[in-house]
């Protein structure tokens, strides 16, 4: 099982020089082969959920430690890396399925789908990543090709949203970067594990490091007062792309860095958990008060993931208070699987969301709110599968986001924070206030004959595959909520982050 | 883009050769001196780049130029993993990036295992892509202006 | 000690001008100056009073080394920061043929 992880690094990255070469000669062969590639770590990834419940380490190289210092550059795949393992295969995997029709307006294909490869690469390497450097370095690949893919219309307001999306995201970098220069002096090592066992005095070089990576990474993963740049990037971007961001590039270069660190490398500290709890709650306000007043489409969209990201952040930070301050467990727990599974279903909904603006905006060529409605005489398919995705992200029972959102709620209160817990349900109450408007104005309002004399129909076959799958899947996670199933999937995650600081003992042994 | 002078171009017929050796000896020699395929690479795209300003080029040529560097830099790629993967298979014990090649005596030119093979091809990639950047961006430029 | 706080006064002068600049040029430069600091703090990190480079030759096999992690930590920092400040280029070269400008104040087609 263990030599099986480079794999999740080397079929992107290899997939993605493969077709700069051989796509040349062949037509479509680079939509292809990353589809089976993605297919096959899909399997891998299934595979290794199912198999195994306990951490997976990779040493490359090969070498051995040196007494208690490990040198190899460490893989690990522990139940938190799964998760998202399983978020970007899954999501990947759909969004290049519906990429197959839907890039066929751009006449570079071949880029897209190298740079997109390259992105893959980067965001597997960054979750397999035990090692703080590389995580660094397959960040800025996931980053730069991200940029490249924003500007990828080479419209006006894509380079210029590319352009801020790029200052803003270089500044993260260098901050983060800094701060691995900082804890490379504090313990003279770089290796997650290593660097919790040497991190024990809480001194205030320690502080600085956890405020430069907490901005360095809340900027990556756009929380609220370093949000400015998603709303352009994302709603600039070519619609597979907004999806590929929106639902898993703020999580695994951004959300999953910023639990791993603070759980398992930093010791947890009060004021940490306060701060994350804190912005949490206001991203989750402000994303949402933010999106009401918006009447682009895709806009709309990139707003609500500021706000659903707020409410991950609302469930793990409660999680994080309660275990700082030595509460029940129990409750930690259940606050903590509340957020990463909201982390999951986010994945789902908002990447549906994302495609089926871009199915819109494929045929309409136009994603104004004002100058839509009535599609969904036209577009059943779209209608339909975006209708399931509103109400999954607005918490409509039978779907998934009910569920995340339901137990996010009730840890909330368990822990005694129930000012947060009515804040989550109003936010709650706003969202599905946004959504049904984006529902009417969009899908519904008048007859739709306006479309029917243009001659708009349903998008291309593949499109609306990839499309129906995610809606299956968004009504199929709701099972995740029951017990013994949770236990697969969720159960371990939750146990790989409340071991906090004993993540050094499973990885390295000491 | 428009040449240079006649003087401009004379020398740097006469320098580019030998800026492009040095980087290959920096490259060659990037195990055992400072240096290594980085940096040599550099030096060897800094006779290319040197060559393109002094004498100017056209831009149906200079994209033909980028086409061959891309193909350059992918293949050198590609041959990084495929030596990584090697070592997966041919080590026995499932280990990537292993060292298989026989490690020789320190300080001399063959040794080091598969650490000189590593460098040449680093050195390939980092002189295709820094000379694709730099044809890229005087593409671009002459786009604008067109 | 000093030689840390000018490299952290270096940092902030490229923040500065990252926030202040209204050139999509000096923004750029306002970047790379910020990861010239980084580089240069990471050089100070690894450096070492009066050891050699740390490469096993004749008459140096033993005695102080600097540290060589930080100085491959930042050779690979640099060639990031080379692809960054080579893609952010060619995005300010296409901006400038959209809006025929490189005043961020009049490339505004964004809003909200």
């Amino acid at each position: 099982m263990n030599s099986l992880i480079p794999l999740f690094i080397v079929v992107p990255l290899g997939s993605a020089f493969i077709m700069a070469i051989l796509g040349r000669f062949i037509k479509d062969f680079g939509k292809y082969l990353i589809n089976l590639g993605l297919l096959f770590l899909v399997g891998l990834t299934v595979k290794l959920i199912l198999n195994s419940q306990e951490t997976l380490i990779y040493k490359v190289g090969g070498f051995a430690n040196a007494g208690d210092i490990p040198i190899a550059i460490y893989m690990v795949v522990d139940g938190f890396t799964k998760i998202l393992l399983l978020i970007i295969s899954v999501v990947g995997f759909l969004v290049a399925l519906y990429s197959i029709s839907y890039t066929k307006q751009y006449t570079a294909e071949r880029k897209f789908y190298i740079l997109y490869s390259l992105m893959l690469a980067g965001m597997y390497g960054v979750v397999v990543s035990g090692d703080i450097f590389n995580i660094y370095v397959f960040l800025e690949i996931a980053s730069i090709a991200s940029y490249a893919l924003v500007a990828f219309g080479i419209q006006k307001q894509q380079l210029e949203a590319s352009f801020k999306y790029q200052i803003l995201g270089g500044v993260a970098s260098m901050l983060i970067l800094m701060g691995i220069g900082f804890i490379y002096w504090s313990t003279g090592t770089l290796n997650l594990a290593d660097i919790a066992t040497q991190l024990t005095a809480d001194t205030i070089i320690m502080k600085f490091i956890a405020v430069l990576m907490i901005v360095g990474f809340g900027l990556k993963a756009a929380i609220f007062p370093f949000h400015a740049w998603l709303p352009d990037a994302h709603s600039s971007a070519p619609s597979p792309i907004s999806a590929m961001l929106s639902g898993v590039l703020i999580k695994a270069i951004g959300i999953y860095v910023i639990f791993r660190i603070f759980f398992n490398m930093f010791a947890l500290s009060y004021e940490i958990s306060m701060v994350i709890t804190v912005l949490g709650t206001l991203s989750m306000i402000i994303g949402g008060l933010l999106a009401i007043g918006q009447w682009d489409m895709k806009r709309l969209l990139a707003y609500s993931s500021i706000s659903q990201m707020g409410y991950v952040f609302l469930g793990v930070g409660i999680g994080m208070l309660v275990l700082a301050q030595k509460g029940n467990p129990a409750v930690a727990a259940f606050s903590i699987l509340g957020g990463l599974f909201h982390l999951l279903n986010h994945a789902m909904f908002k990447g549906l969301l994302f495609l089926g603006a871009g199915a819109v905006e494929y045929r309409t060529e136009t994603r104004d709110m004002k100058q839509l409605g009535g599609l969904s005489e036209v577009m059943p398919v779209t209608a339909g599968t975006s209708m399931a995705a509103s109400l999954a992200i607005s918490g409509i029972p039978p779907f998934n986001g009910f569920f995340s959102k339901l137990i996010i709620i009730i840890a909330a209160v368990q822990a005694g924070y129930v000012t947060l817990a009515l804040l989550a349900v109003v936010v709650s109450i706003i969202t599905i206030g946004y959504f049904m408007k984006m529902q009417k104005y969009t899908f519904f309002n008048n007859d739709g004959s306006f479309w029917k004399n243009k001659k708009i129909k349903e998008v291309p076959f593949t499109m609306a595959f990839a499309m129906i799958l995610m809606a299956a899947l968004c009504l199929g996670m709701s099972l995740l909520a029951i017990p013994t199933i949770r236990d697969i999937v969720l159960t371990p995650a939750v146990d790989a982050l409340m071991e906090t600081v004993q993540y050094s003992k499973t990885v390295i042994g000491i | 883009m428009k040449g240079m002078g006649i003087i401009v171009v004379k020398v740097s017929q006469i320098i580019a050769p030998v800026i492009f050796l040095f980087g290959l000896y920096v490259i060659v020699h990037g195990h055992l001196s400072p240096g290594g395929g980085f940096a040599g690479g550099v030096i060897m795209a800094s006779a290319f780049i040197l060559q393109i300003l002094a004498n100017g080029a056209i831009l149906p040529k200079l994209r033909h130029e980028e086409h061959g560097l891309e193909f350059l830099e992918s293949a050198a790629i590609l041959g990084f993993l495929i030596l990584a993967g090697l070592g997966l298979i041919i080590s026995g014990s499932f280990v990537f990036f292993a060292n298989f090649i026989n490690r020789g005596v320190v300080g001399q030119l063959i040794s080091a295992g598969f650490i000189p093979i590593e460098n040449i091809i680093v050195g390939m990639e980092v002189c295709a892509a820094i000379a694709t950047i730099f044809i890229a961006l005087v593409v671009f430029k002459d786009e604008v202006s067109e | 000690m000093i030689l840390f706080i000018l490299c952290f006064i270096l940092f902030m002068v490229g923040l500065y001008g990252v926030m202040t600049r209204k050139n999509l040029i000096k923004i750029i430069i306002g970047v790379a100056v910020m990861e010239y600091s980084v580089n240069l703090f990471f050089i100070l990190v690894g450096y070492v009073d009066g050891a050699t480079v740390p490469i096993l030759t004749k008459g140096f096999e033993k005695g102080p080394f600097v540290d060589p992690l930080p100085q491959a930590m930042i050779l690979t920092a640099i060639v990031i920061g080379l692809a960054t400040t080579a893609l952010l280029l060619s995005i300010a070269i296409r901006l400038y043929r959209k809006y025929g400008t490189f005043d961020i104040r009049k490339i505004n087609s964004l809003k909200g």
